[in-house]
């Protein structure tokens, strides 16, 4: 047998990573949206919103036992989801927006996997150092005292950033001041513990440990992001025209230098591990840390900023036959953007306008079918409906029932000898209609009619109507 | 377009195979991957060790925690029905008549007695409460042995033409074939259908039926066809007809006679069920 190569092992372990301290512009706009989206986190349940005295006061709030979504002056109930859904396709259309534009901007600023691991990764360099103390820290062997001194500070900071983060979210379904208070004095439902101590397991294990693990191998969106970037993209890219040959490689003894002096300040400050110089790679998040790193030796070295930089792979190309690169308006401003832009738009339009027309009173109708009608003792035909009145405002309201349709039909509520009935605040209320056809009158011998059921609210005189059919015994042999 | 640069020393390897020049990484997979599979294996053996899995020859390894979904619904059962003893105790306790004046107890009566209706009374009377042919509507205004809530209870609680229990409402409609002749019969017949306003099919045989009306039927159903509930005699003036109005049905009913029977509920059914099923019947629209 001649020597053989083993084969290579099918799996392997993380490389870990000791991402180095950076200062720039683009760190200092991480810092600040750091600062903003964990502030929102945390804070927003704690913001009061005074509704009267039978709604909670809790600005944002999902009450999933009431079926209720608060957020500010806007209540939204169980059958106004639609609202949500809304939104949803707003977020998913808005990503598409910004993908195509800037690449991929939401994972390299806003994703919370990306916010909480770069909180984490301070938190390590406050306790542990830079990166190289952090490099010799890890090589260190020996567990001594220092090291495990070190390292269960990081893991306590950790864990309470984690415990906080898991705290947070249960605020959002339920009153925050009370349920803090409950949560600390073990009053709290046993589904607020689980979902606290769950969502602290993953932002311990996910910010702490798994970091890029996450995007490159449990994260969907790089991969479909992949069909949405084109060469008008806006990303972050190496210009290798401008840098290449670099000043250490064996090729560029003899011949003209690039700007790259092949100092890896890029690859040290990158939280993914990657090599930017090496291409688009799907492990990049587009943070931009590696243009502040670059652009700070650029600058000590006298070249031009911006040997890595947010340009277009189209740039690249022009700019490498020597021509200017387009504006950023160019590239932000294509087809593909403005479809994007005008779908979005079009959808919170459409969500904009059903907020403002909804009413305070609503009602909904269920034709009972089984039976289709039932036939009284002197021969008329009753069909039965069943009504659910919602009052959304917050004190009871009167509401007068009535139809409009053949002049002989009559209507009838179950459980009360009047034409109304007090619906409470902020509730439904189903009630039981009746609507009678004398015998022989046309809707009680045709086999469908249309008519119209309103409700009235006898306070300020609103109203609200839904169409329905009375069917008659036309349809009988 | 991007050019494909030419391999590298330190590039990742490739599987070897190539569509249109795309050729394949063969990247090693995660380490930690390798350990979650592990640990979903893990897993999948004490589950099976904790709860039912492995089929036998007539049952499944019950599992060491001794779980069972059927254990889960007896244990939810019992919760609900703990959680509604006070409230079914009001409902036996409370005087039939005036629990409708109480809104709270009236919307679980209502609601209880849906539930009650739904599990035991849909086989005859339907689900929608229509009933059938033989087997009374209970959503019209028309009643064989009263509408009140009472009337109702009795007729739940007891049964009708129930033998064995002496409470229970008792009544039997002669079989007229034993005693009128038939035409006597076709005469009665027609004559019961002008009662409630419809045309007979013999209008000389139906001025006949009168008198033969006046000497056998009106003991039961009066003398204008209105019927009796204190003896469950239909009306026979109104539109309602339980068996059918036309002439054959009338014809049919009048020589054998109907025999309809309720079973009675209470040895099934708990007070609080009886009483709450009567009141879900009472408001389905033709309550007295």
């Amino acid at each position: 047998m001649t020597d053989q190569v083993p084969p290579p092992s099918l799996y392997a372990a993380r490389e870990p990573i000791f991402p180095r301290r950076v200062s720039g512009r683009f760190r200092n706009l991480k810092w600040v949206i750091m600062a903003v989206t964990l502030g929102i986190y945390y804070l927003v349940p704690w913001i009061r919103w005074d509704r009267g005295p039978e709604l909670p006061d809790q600005a944002v709030l999902l009450d999933l036992a009431n079926r209720r979504f608060y957020f500010f002056w806007i209540e939204i109930w169980s059958h106004e989801f639609y609202f949500v859904a809304g939104l949803l396709i707003m977020a998913g259309l808005g990503l598409f927006l910004f993908t195509s534009a800037l690449g991929r901007v939401w994972c390299g600023y806003a994703c919370p996997q990306t916010v909480w691991t770069d909180l984490f990764i301070k938190v390590e360099r406050m306790v542990e150092g830079d990166r190289n103390a952090r490099l010799r820290l890890h090589r260190q062997e020996k567990m001594d005292a220092r090291k495990l001194r070190l390292r269960l500070t990081k893991w306590v900071l950790w864990l309470l950033i984690s415990v906080a983060t898991g705290g947070a979210w249960v605020f959002y379904f339920a009153d925050a001041p009370t349920l803090l208070v409950d949560l600390f004095t073990g009053q709290a439902a046993a589904v607020a513990y689980i979902t606290v101590a769950i969502l602290t397991a993953t932002t311990f294990v996910f910010g702490g440990f798994a970091r890029e693990q996450i995007c490159i191998y449990a994260c969907p969106w790089p991969r479909i992001q992949a069909a949405m970037m084109d060469e008008d993209t806006i990303t972050v890219a190496y210009r290798e025209w401008r840098g290449e040959p670099r000043k250490h490689s064996q090729e560029a003894k003899n011949a003209p230098q690039g700007d790259c002096i092949d100092c890896m300040a890029c690859v040290n400050v990158c939280p993914m591990g990657i090599d930017i110089r090496d291409g688009q790679q799907l492990e990049c998040i587009t943070c931009a840390l590696c243009i502040d790193a670059c652009d700070d030796v650029m600058e000590r070295i006298g070249k031009p900023r911006g040997l890595i930089d947010y340009i277009a792979l189209s740039d690249e190309v022009s700019e490498r036959g020597g021509a200017a690169p387009a504006s950023v308006w160019k590239h932000v401003f294509r087809p593909r953007t403005m479809f994007y832009t005008f779908l979005w738009a079009g959808v919170g339009v459409a969500l904009i306008v059903a907020l403002f027309i909804r009413s305070e009173i609503e009602m909904t109708v269920a034709p009972v079918r089984n039976p289709t009608f039932v036939t009284l003792a002197d021969g008329s035909i009753r069909n039965t409906y069943e009504i659910r009145l919602r009052n959304k405002n917050n004190d009871a309201r009167l509401f007068r029932l009535f139809v409009k349709g053949d002049p002989a039909l009559r209507i009838t509520l179950e459980g009360t000898p009047y034409g109304s009935i007090e619906v409470p605040a902020d509730t439904s209320f189903l009630q039981r209609v009746y609507v009678i056809a004398p015998p022989g009158s046309p809707p009680a011998q045709s086999d469908r009619q249309d008519l119209r059921f309103w409700i009235e609210d006898l306070t300020n005189g609103d109203r609200a109507w839904k169409d329905s059919s009375f069917i008659g015994t036309g349809n009988q042999p | 377009m991007t050019k494909v640069p030419p391999k590298q020393e330190g590039d990742p390897d490739t599987t070897g195979h190539s569509w249109d020049g795309i050729e394949e990484f063969d990247n090693p997979m995660p380490r930690w991957w390798l350990w979650t599979f592990y640990i979903t294996i893990i897993w999948g053996i004490g589950y099976t060790i904790a709860y039912p899995a492995w089929p036998l020859v007539s049952s499944a390894t019950a599992g060491i925690l001794g779980y069972s979904t059927r254990g889960e619904v007896i244990t939810e059962i019992a919760a609900v029905e703990e959680a509604n003893a006070g409230i079914n105790a009001q409902l036996a306790e409370a005087e039939i008549t005036e629990i409708s004046l109480n809104p709270e107890l009236n919307s679980y009566a209502v609601s209880a007695g849906g539930a009650v209706y739904r599990t035991w009374c849909t086989q005859c009377h339907g689900s929608g409460a229509g009933g059938a042919v033989g087997y009374p509507n209970l959503l019209d205004n028309d009643w064989l042995w009263g509408g009140s809530v009472e009337a109702i209870y009795l007729t739940v609680a007891h049964g009708i033409r129930n033998e064995e229990d002496p409470d229970a409402r008792y009544s039997e409609m002669p079989v007229f074939g034993d005693i009128l002749e038939e035409d006597e019969i076709a005469q009665v017949a027609n004559y019961v259908m002008t009662l409630s306003g419809g045309t007979p099919v013999d209008a000389a045989a139906s001025q006949a039926g009168e008198a033969i009306y006046a000497d056998n039927c009106t003991a039961c159903h009066g003398e204008n066809g209105l019927g009796n509930n204190d003896l469950g005699a239909p009306n026979i003036a109104d539109q309602i007809w339980l068996y059918g109005g036309d002439y054959d049905t009338l014809v049919e009913t009048v020589t054998y006679s109907r025999y309809g029977v309720m079973p009675p509920w209470q040895q099934r059914l708990s007070e609080a069920e009886l009483r709450a099923v009567s009141l879900y019947v009472h408001q389905l629209g033709g309550g007295e």
